[in-house]
């Protein structure tokens, strides 16, 4: 193929869309796999459900992860930077008294945590929050 | 692995009927993630707690699977509502097929 002056810039833009969409966490698109495996690419409503989460975790090891999501029946959490996004899932029972709990997790990097929760009628509602990692959690 | 496994659970002794109350668990596990590599280079075999349930009288309250990314001692807090007297049963799966369980019993007025 002939390369014209027209299509190198072509490509050359092309490159730089890549490069800037690379410059999200290396693991992302695992997690957006994982996310639509759960949801069936449906819609996702925010602001429904809360997460707690530290704004700095100086140990990736144990990082406290909190959730209340009234209503739901079903949250998973995922962690975007991790080498598999899948963190949990918590069902809940009919003895449960609140959709909420609290537990630690690993985290490999600085990355967003994301919890998913399947409502009661079977839509879908997200939250999301970044957690800055000073020591990884995943031993080399 | 089966040793050193010890579960922790924290259950209030009284409580009045349909009162929400909070349960804290902890088991002792290495969670060990498949990620690691020992100092030869070669993968450490994954070994975890892969679930979690915690019942009322046969009733479930929550059950929650986990993934490597759970940290070592997995520990969950939750909320339940306890309509009658009776016992809390907790039971954590192993990835080798061990299951550890533990009861609390709550006395309702």
């Amino acid at each position: 193929m002939e390369m014209t002056r027209r299509k190198l810039l072509a490509l050359g833009s092309g490159t730089f869309v890549l490069a800037t969409l690379s410059s999200l966490p290396a693991f992302a698109t695992l997690t957006d796999d994982a996310i639509a495996a759960l949801t069936g690419g449906a819609d996702m409503g925010e602001g429904a459900i809360t997460l707690t989460a530290p704004e700095i975790a100086e140990n990736g090891n144990t990082v406290p992860i909190a959730f209340d999501a009234p209503g739901a029946a079903e949250v998973t959490l995922f962690a975007d930077g991790n080498p598999v996004p899948n963190v949990a899932t918590f069902k809940f029972g009919p003895l449960s008294a609140s959709r909420s709990a609290s537990t630690r997790i690993r985290l490999a990097t600085t990355q967003n945590v994301v919890a998913i929760a399947k409502m009661e009628d079977g839509s879908f509602q997200m939250a999301k929050a970044n957690v800055k990692v000073t020591i990884g959690g995943c031993g080399g | 692995m089966a040793s050193g496994v010890k579960p922790r659970v924290k259950v209030p002794k009284k409580a009045a009927a349909g009162e929400t109350i909070t349960i804290k668990t902890l088991i002792s596990h290495k969670m060990e993630s498949g990620q690691r590599k020992d100092d030869d280079g070669n993968v450490i075999p994954r070994s975890i707690i892969n679930r979690f349930t915690a019942d009322f009288n046969g009733e479930n309250v929550i059950d929650v699977v986990l993934e490597p990314a759970v940290s070592t001692n997995p520990y969950f807090q939750f909320e339940a509502v306890v309509p009658e007297s009776g016992e809390f049963k907790f039971t954590w799966y192993d990835d080798d097929g061990s299951v550890y369980d533990t009861a609390k019993k709550i006395t309702v007025s």
